[in-house]
């Protein structure tokens, strides 16, 4: 007997490029359609498999920027759900050049997933939600904001996105549609780390204690916060989110990088 | 039918025989948690070993340090596919605390400060193959890799060597941990690239 739920992973799938964009200079953002896919939640994230024509194969986690959707209608071979990602290419990154620089319209990879149930936002929630994004860390909690947006969410979301400077911000345009569009319901901060816009109100520099507390909703609003980004910044962030009595319970991270 | 992308290369390191499939190498020890880092000092630290009846053997930090210490270099691989070589660490074998507890249950949950949860086989807990450790590259263990202590089960992919580890429940019964239950796999074999059930 086995006690507890267990959700299953899918099997690889077959995935085309359909539509891609730069994000920003070292950011590309890829939108592909994927036949079987099993629909996911905000989020989640997939294995991305790119395989040479030799065989060698090599894959890497990415996580969702494209919004809860259910599974793709099955027999067709092309399904109308397109699932997107954003890429940002690191220094020295094996997959993530190839995603942002040598990828086309109409190539294939491999997806796997979705995977992580756990980082993830439902539109059955009804609390207010706090997104803390550092860097490309906003990519699953871009899914999290569409996913808000397309349900006419009423609980509030507020998002503080920490980026190095305003050419670094992904979904800048859309986000500011997304909070014109609310009603009210979505906030964005922008803290820019190096790079500041002319005449902007904010000295730069990265997200201290005060600002913190600020910027984000208050304990006693009993929200959810979803906090993305390197480790030393989630690190940083979730110790003082813990310090001003926010249940740690209640502070859901994914971090990338080393300590 | 192959999925082949004709513009990729890659960077081939995989001809490492060290590599388990579907990893590649890393030197800066990434750090993963689904929530904040737990502050558990040393004095308050507790570990136990229990079984459906209750509590069979406890330890505190200086019960812990009564054991015979190991130093052991091992290779780490992450289900997220990071892996890294030759990692120094000091710790406490599962064979010294286990010794005079009826280890016939086949199966066990690893419980820590912070409630997270993993299970895994008894016997990938025996044998010279997992360790409680508190040191790591000559330092105390620091709290985003488990510190003051974590569970380390190096054949296994890491998210089996639970960080800030409190107990372990030994069990008759197959329970599934924190990600196990999300499709993560049961045993996690890196070599067997059990990643997903």
């Amino acid at each position: 007997m086995t006690r507890g739920k267990r959700n299953a992973i899918p099997e690889w799938q077959a995935a085309r490029l359909v539509a891609a964009h730069d994000e920003t200079a070292t950011a590309r953002t890829l939108v592909f359609d994927v036949p079987g896919w099993p629909g996911h939640l905000a989020g989640q994230h997939v294995d991305i498999r790119v395989t040479a024509p030799d065989g060698y194969s090599a894959s890497r986690e990415y996580s969702i920027a494209s919004g809860e959707v259910d599974a793709a209608p099955s027999g067709l071979a092309e399904s109308g759900v397109n699932v997107e990602f954003s890429v940002e290419e690191l220094d020295d990154g094996e997959v993530s050049p190839y995603l942002v620089r040598g990828l086309e319209i109409g190539d294939h990879l491999e997806i796997r997933g979705p995977v992580g149930g756990y980082f993830v936002w439902k539109v059955s929630q009804t609390e207010p939600v706090q997104l803390i994004a550092g860097g490309s860390g906003i990519v699953p909690l871009m899914s999290m904001l569409r996913t808000h947006a397309a349900a006419g969410h009423p609980a509030p979301m507020r998002l503080l996105y920490s980026v190095r400077g305003p050419q670094f911000a992904f979904y800048t345009e859309e986000l500011r549609r997304l909070v014109d569009s609310s009603s009210g319901s979505l906030t964005v901060d922008y803290a820019f780390t190096r790079e500041a816009p002319t005449g902007a109100d904010r000295s730069i520099g990265r997200v201290m204690r005060d600002e913190l507390a600020m910027l984000t909703l208050p304990v006693a609003s009993s929200p959810t916060t979803y906090l993305c980004g390197p480790n030393s910044f989630v690190e940083g962030i979730s110790g003082w989110l813990v310090e001003f009595g926010h249940p740690a319970a209640r502070i859901l991270t994914e971090r990338f990088g080393g300590a | 039918m192959g999925i082949f992308s004709p513009g990729f290369v890659g960077r081939r390191r995989d001809a490492n025989p060290l590599l388990p499939p579907g990893q590649y190498e890393v030197t800066n020890f990434p750090v993963l948690s689904a929530g904040p880092t737990p502050t558990i000092a040393k004095d308050d630290w507790a570990f136990s070993v229990r079984d459906a009846g209750g509590t069979l053997k406890a330890w505190n930090w200086e019960t812990l340090m009564g054991n015979p210490v190991d130093d052991f270099t091992v290779d780490l691989h992450c289900v997220t596919r990071w892996s890294q070589f030759g990692m120094g660490w000091r710790g406490v074998s599962l064979d010294h605390l286990l010794e005079g507890v009826d280890t016939t249950p086949e199966f066990a949950m690893a419980s820590c400060y912070g409630g997270y949860t993993t299970n895994v086989r008894t016997s990938d807990l025996l044998g010279g193959k997992a360790w409680i450790a508190f040191q790591f590259d000559g330092s105390d263990l620091a709290p985003e890799h488990g510190g003051p202590a974590r569970l380390l089960i190096p054949h296994l992919y890491l998210w089996k060597s639970a960080k800030w580890v409190n107990s372990i429940t030994l069990m008759s019964h197959h329970e599934l941990g924190f990600w196990e239950q999300y499709g993560y796999h049961d045993i996690g074999d890196p070599w067997k690239e059990e990643r997903y059930s």
